[in-house]
């Protein structure tokens, strides 16, 4: 960028003490992006904006909430009352923690179907387990916070999860709580741990992910690598920059996901009870146990192999297992073509098992455990880690189509 | 992909027909609340004040919001609303916050729990039921202190403090086989024994009114919700049609 160094005026001022224009051109209006991408590559744009959502709303939130044991719950009420627009900040916070999970798996999803995980993307993947795995530790410590009994009784579940692990267990559920009981000392170390340390961590793996991606380019729904076909400038033949063509069309995305966002925050906040869960508008009792206990619907599927089990150890390892699969996908799926499009049928069937299982799973984790319904959980376990056995199986030797030259 | 996603949603389908088990309760009925009868909310405050806010507590609501909401001035509600004294034993300033003057210590040897809050309770209870429950209270004589139970919330520790208004009533049962094949005497309707100062559905009517009002408390700002919403939601659409046509000026070029 040679170029820049001799700018004029103020950017060239810029340029030669900070590569402004240099990070402008790399990551916007010369980051060549497949011109083919199609309604799922709207999920990645997305996700940054409810990142956005949240941390705005989460600083104005903290404004006025007071993590104490006995001031939280009304400290809550007093944002939803008396603080102007304060339902608003609110509501704009609680939807989007259920928002960001439906849009990172949607993007998740994404990746599986066109087969973004596999080499040269191993990296952003791994980057994107960890943004995820972040995500579920941010999202399990904020719901505790407005201290209603679902906040209070969901966390002890969760964190007596940890108890099952040999000779530690105990000592360690202490070490997470501070305390014998979840108490004022949990609260607190929650509020800290949400409000700083998990964002930061958040926003750096984001970052990464990013910038990994950057580096080796973006996949897209035909599985090519647009890099292979480059015009006599070395820009890719079916590329486009970033900036202004992604841009416009995610302003699109984004006007199409605020439309649908709007209509949970301002017409249907609770969501029927798994946005904002109804016994969560009862202050913590640590004395009184409610009747059913259920996660926020974003952790239903993995509560529900947990009690799919009945022993608790293997119960607790199967539901980590659950989430650690999904790190070695780059290495599970040994097939050489990647998008969806070109290949097996069997492929597509386990997909279809993946899906159903996961949405079962979901369904499952949210209701009381019956005799019936463990059963079905326990079908819907095995069809959840079957695909993953299922895709090593048939990838090595798969019967694919043939993978055009070009993007279609 | 379309043809996939069919697939999909057509083995989800089974899935989606359990329902979740509950016991009996009665009465089981279902009421709509309209948000624009600010009178039936106005009737249901004048209730929850005289007959409720002397041992339950509205303590994340202030008197004079509930004023301005429901359009009473704050003089009325001082003479007509307010009806507790504050720590110094002088009567409760219109904008505190609706607490009660009993300790918790006091309510809990009185009731052996300390009463709700009712602030949100239409929200945590849902509106069905606490008009139910408010209108399932039954004679019980075994129910030493109380004398009276519940068909919507059985051993509650609450005595009927509206028998004045409604009178009471002894429950008519039937034998139903559960689902283990026992038998089992449930609820299914109720007899006056001694009549109130009101018919049945006078009493219906006040206790619609009431749960307006508790409905209105656990969600002050629903209307305004509802209003910024459609707001935004219609500039959301404008902005969408300039977006895309947006979106398609720029990719015109795109082949």
């Amino acid at each position: 960028m040679s170029e820049n160094q001799t700018g004029k005026g103020l950017l060239g001022w810029i340029d030669a003490r900070f590569p402004l224009t240099k990070m402008y051109e790399e990551h916007l209006s010369k980051y060549y992006a497949p011109k083919n991408f199609n309604f799922w590559y709207f999920f990645g744009s997305l996700a940054l904006l409810v990142l956005v959502i949240q941390i705005v709303t989460g600083i104005f939130l903290t404004m006025h909430y007071k993590p104490d044991g006995d001031m939280a719950f009304a400290s809550v009420e007093y944002i939803m009352r008396d603080v102007d627009w304060g339902w608003l900040i609110r509501y704009l916070h609680s939807t989007g923690a259920s928002a960001f999970f439906i849009v990172v798996y949607l993007h998740m999803f994404r990746a599986l179907i066109y087969g973004s995980y596999q080499k040269p993307r191993e990296l952003i993947w791994l980057f994107g387990m960890f943004i995820f795995l972040a995500l579920m530790a941010e999202a399990f410590m904020g719901y505790l916070l407005p201290w209603g009994q679902m906040s209070y009784w969901g966390a002890q579940v969760i964190i007596s999860l940890f108890g099952a692990i040999p000779w530690v267990g105990d000592e360690l559920t202490l070490w997470i709580r501070g305390d014998f009981v979840i108490s004022d000392a949990t609260l607190n170390r929650f509020f800290a741990l949400h409000v700083v340390a998990v964002p930061l961590v958040l926003l750096m793996l984001v970052v990464m992910h990013i910038l990994a991606l950057h580096e080796v380019g973006s996949n897209n729904p035909d599985g090519v690598e647009i890099k292979k076909n480059k015009d006599e400038n070395g820009i890719p033949l079916d590329g486009i920059p970033f900036h202004p063509y992604y841009t416009v069309k995610d302003i699109v995305g984004t006007v199409v996901f605020l439309i649908f966002f709007s209509v949970v925050v301002f017409f249907m906040p609770e969501m029927g009870g798994y946005f904002l869960e109804h016994a969560n508008f009862v202050p913590a009792n640590q004395f009184k146990t409610p009747e059913h206990i259920a996660p926020v619907w974003y952790f239903t599927p993995f509560y529900a192999i947990l009690r799919a089990i009945p022993d608790k150890l293997t119960g607790v390892i199967a539901m980590f297992a659950a989430i650690a699969v999904l790190f070695f996908m780059p290495w599970i799926d040994r097939g050489k073509v990647k998008s969806v499009r070109y290949r097996s049928g069997a492929f597509k069937l386990l997909l279809v098992v993946l899906v159903v299982s996961f949405i079962g799973l979901g369904y499952l984790g949210a209701l009381p455990a019956t005799e019936t319904r463990t059963m079905f959980a326990r079908l819907f376990s095995i069809g959840y880690f079957g695909f993953f056995v299922g895709l090593w199986w048939i990838s090595k030797n798969e019967t694919t189509k043939t993978v055009p030259e070009r993007v279609q | 992909m379309k043809k996939l996603l069919i697939i999909v949603a057509g083995l989800l389908l089974p899935s989606i027909g359990w329902s979740a088990g509950g016991g009996h309760t009665y009465p089981d009925d279902k009421i709509q609340i309209d948000w624009d009868d600010k009178a039936a909310m106005q009737r249901g405050a004048r209730t929850f004040v005289n007959y409720c806010l002397s041992c339950h507590a509205a303590s994340y609501s202030r008197f004079n919001r509930v004023g301005r909401d429901l359009g009473i001035s704050d003089e009325m509600v001082r003479d007509n609303l307010i009806f507790t004294t504050d720590v110094n034993g002088d009567k409760t300033k219109v904008g505190a916050l609706m607490k009660t003057t009993m300790t918790p210590a006091y309510a809990e040897q009185a009731f052996g729990i300390v009463p709700p809050d009712l602030s949100l309770i239409a929200r945590s209870r849902g509106i069905n039921w606490v008009y139910n429950y408010l209108r399932g209270f039954y004679v019980d004589e075994s129910r030493v202190g109380l004398g009276v139970n519940n068909g919507v919330f059985a051993n509650v520790g609450m005595p009927h403090v509206l028998a004045e208004l409604q009178g009471l009533q002894r429950p008519l049962y039937k034998t139903m086989i559960d689902d283990d094949g026992n038998e089992q005497e449930i609820i299914v309707g109720f007899e006056l024994l001694r009549a109130g100062s009101m018919s049945k559905s006078e009493y219906d009517g006040t206790i619609h009114d009431l749960v307006a009002f508790l409905d209105y408390l656990a969600e002050p700002y629903k209307q305004t919700r509802k209003n910024v919403g459609t707001g935004v939601i219609i500039f959301l659409f404008v902005f969408l049609i300039l977006a895309y046509l947006l979106k398609k000026e720029y990719w015109k070029d795109v082949h």
